[in-house]
């Protein structure tokens, strides 16, 4: 097994699910000749040729836009927005479009596309390339929004998008894409989509987060370890449709629950799984749920980005207090 | 009229300085000495400005960065026929511009070094932010120019974009919206023939952009972008026209981007060596260099000590910026309403407790 980080697993997924199905096409900004910005489709290109991977005139709209009517008629287009903060020209197609499909033609049309878009802050990078609005997709019925924590969790993931029936939007944690190498598997590796990944056991409180949040809920539970302290770690990686029965059933054994997300906190999903738990857990709950994510403001400048930004400090101060409550 | 005279529907490109610094004397604008001055001083403070950027950032002091190399002319050039309180609406790339309009450089600095202070400016600027979104401040140049038609001010708007701008729905319905309202705005597109690594070509089937503007009802004009001369001409005829309340033109600036896209690209990924030779023998600089030399308004000296100068200047400025104190947390509450509602408050409040002591950026 190869050794690799997200980038290349991303990569591979989308050269075997090309290899395997003539109808997967790749199209973006940059994604052909130049491979990507972040490299994510290097080699495709010369692999499988310009009429499978497209690059497009710089038109988010129309990017999402063709990718939806690809998918009405037969193929199966992997989109790339080049930064989820420019994804919002082609809102518009999501929501009024490839989300009721479906509906409004009663099953006979459907859109299988996959949109993907790198995002997140803790980068330090320019303007409108670090916002985490994964919230606004997944309050709209009909989209799936997916985000991968690890190379090998991207790989499976992605495969299992590509060949959802639905439209899905697959969020690239920026800061996780060359951040931890693991053995991903070439060939046949599925992720199923709406399963949440227990990443660890623990008895005293759940945690639950995705993408780069992971990597600091894991270093915040080295330290409360240490102060005798056994988390449970859930990584949610499908956000939508999510698997809130897992948080749940989790919750019910630890009795706390602590939320990390880096989108700020008004409506943020940590809203959502707060009011799920209340539903579900509410008679084992030693504590209010606690949410631990960014404040309301517009993501700084990267000289501001540590104020904003979550640390595992900040993870730690929130299970404390969920223990201490 | 040289939208006339060089129309983009018939192949034509208003040039007026040759690569070699040679004037076509029938086109010559008559423009002051010191003006002249000004816009070349400007170019080469731009350069310098510019390619310290790059050296900044390779050294880890400054933030990804769009350099300006090779499109100076492009820049300065429109800019230079605008007067007080007309507005200049830009995009990300024109360092220069800013600099002629009178932006401190180590604001702009300060900005890419990612320290939001950088955008603070003061007095009576007629300056919009960056524009990182493509093609998203087209439609505000057409607002920023309708509340001056409805005031009956005679100012006019400036507003850059690149190539890839005009694939954005936002530059068509911009254009749209000026064509109707009929707005003093003069839309400048710098084709500097790549939006990252799409090729001019690839973006458009139309063989220039120029003529995109006949579609909305106005004139377009396609000038040589390396030649501030044509530039200068081009834009003070077009502004002309909005002042007297006949409408939009759209420029298309031909240039090229000498550098990579910004400093987290690599454009020998995408394009030739060959290609950056040929428009290097363009350079807008050493041709204005020449024609001013010729006027004897230059000469070896003067250029000896402006671009000492120009390199003392911006050693000075990056000085300002490098030594400009970190932002506190709360500016970055601080401006998100004009009055902190009760909620953030309680949460700007929280966060100085629950943030780990040493945080600086
Ligand atoms: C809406 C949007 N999509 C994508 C990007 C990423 N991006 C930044 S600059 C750029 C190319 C812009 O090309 P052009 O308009 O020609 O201007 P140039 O960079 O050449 O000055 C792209 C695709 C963006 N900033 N905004």
């Amino acid at each position: 097994m190869a050794v690799m980080n997200m980038v290349q697993a991303i990569n591979l997924a989308l050269r075997e699910e090309m290899e395997r199905d003539e109808s997967v096409v790749c199209l973006g900004e940059d994604v052909g000749v130049d491979g990507g910005v972040f490299r994510v489709t290097e080699g495709l290109f010369e692999r499988f040729g310009k009429e499978r991977v497209i690059d497009t005139p710089l038109a988010e709209s129309s990017i999402v836009g063709t990718a939806i009517g690809m998918a009405m008629n037969g193929l199966r287009p992997v989109a790339e927005i080049q930064f989820l903060g420019f994804i919002y020209p082609a809102y518009q197609q999501f929501v009024s479009h490839a989300a009721r499909m479906r509906n409004r033609t009663r099953g006979r049309l459907t859109v299988p596309m996959v949109v993907r878009a790198p995002y997140g802050a803790g980068v330090k990078a320019l303007e409108h390339h670090s916002e985490s609005t994964e919230a606004i997709f997944c309050h709209i019925p009909g989209l799936k929004v997916v985000v991968p924590a690890t190379p090998l969790e991207a790989k499976g993931l992605l495969t299992a998008s590509i060949r959802d029936p639905d439209p899905v939007i697959f969020l690239e944690p920026t800061r996780s894409y060359r951040l931890l190498k693991e053995e991903v598997p070439e060939g046949e590796y599925v992720v199923p989509l709406g399963q949440a990944r227990k990443v660890r056991e623990g008895k005293d409180v759940t945690i639950v987060g995705w993408g780069a949040m992971l990597p600091i809920i894991q270093k915040a539970v080295e330290s409360l370890e240490k102060e005798g302290i056994s988390p449970e770690v859930l990584d949610m990686r499908t956000l939508a449709p999510m698997d809130y029965s897992s948080v749940v059933s989790s919750v019910k054994r630890t009795g706390r629950c602590v939320v990390v997300h880096e989108a700020p906190r008004n409506l943020g999903l940590g809203a959502e799984i707060s009011a799920r738990v209340m539903e579900g857990a509410l008679l084992s709950l030693q504590a209010p749920v606690e949410r631990v994510t960014a404040p309301d403001i517009t993501v700084p400048l990267p000289k501001g980005e540590n104020y904003y930004y979550i640390s595992p400090e900040r993870v730690v101060n929130g299970v404390k207090r969920a223990m201490s409550f | 009229m040289l939208t006339d005279d060089f129309d983009p529907l018939q192949g034509k490109m208003l040039s007026i300085l040759d690569k070699d610094g040679k004037v076509n004397e029938a086109l010559e604008p008559r423009i002051e000495d010191a003006k002249l001055l000004h816009a070349y001083k400007t170019m080469v403070l731009t350069r310098i400005a510019d390619d310290k950027a790059v050296r900044l950032q390779r050294q880890g002091r400054l933030g990804a960065y769009p350099p300006s190399r090779g499109q100076e002319a492009s820049q300065v050039g429109p800019a230079l026929a605008l007067e007080k309180g007309d507005w200049l609406v830009w995009a990300f790339r024109e360092l220069g511009a800013l600099l002629l309009r009178g932006v401190p450089l180590w604001r702009l600095y300060l900005y890419w070094m990612g320290n939001e202070e950088g955008s603070v400016l003061e007095g009576d600027v007629s300056l919009t932010p960056s524009a990182v979104p493509v093609g998203s401040q087209l439609p505000h140049a057409v607002g920023i120019s309708y509340a001056m038609k409805y005031r009956k001010e005679s100012n006019v708007v400036l507003c850059y974009f690149g190539d890839g701008a005009t694939s954005e729905g936002d530059f068509h319905e911009g254009l749209n919206f000026a064509g109707t309202m009929r707005t003093p705005v003069i839309f400048l597109c710098q084709n500097n023939q790549y939006a990252i690594s799409m090729p001019r070509k690839l973006q458009t089937a139309a063989p220039t952009l120029a003529q995109k503007a006949c579609a909305y009802g106005f004139k377009g004009i396609q000038v040589d972008g390396n030649d501030l001369l044509a530039l200068y001409a081009a834009t003070e005829e077009a502004v002309a026209r909005a002042r007297k309340g006949e409408g939009p033109t759209l420029i298309e600036s031909f240039t090229y981007r000498m550098g990579d896209h910004t400093t987290s690209d690599d454009a020998t990924k995408y394009r030739l060596a060959e290609e950056t030779a040929y428009w290097s023998a363009r350079d807008p600089i050493s041709r204005f260099r020449v024609y001013l030399e010729r006027k004897n308004l230059w000469d070896e000296k003067r250029e000896k000590e402006w671009s000492e100068e120009a390199a003392r200047v911006v050693e000075e400025e990056v000085r300002k910026a490098e030594t400009h104190a970190p932002p506190a947390l709360d500016d970055a509450f601080a401006h998100t309403f004009a009055t902190m509602p009760e909620g953030l408050r309680e949460q700007l409040e929280f966060m100085r407790r629950d943030l780990p002591a040493k945080r600086e950026g």
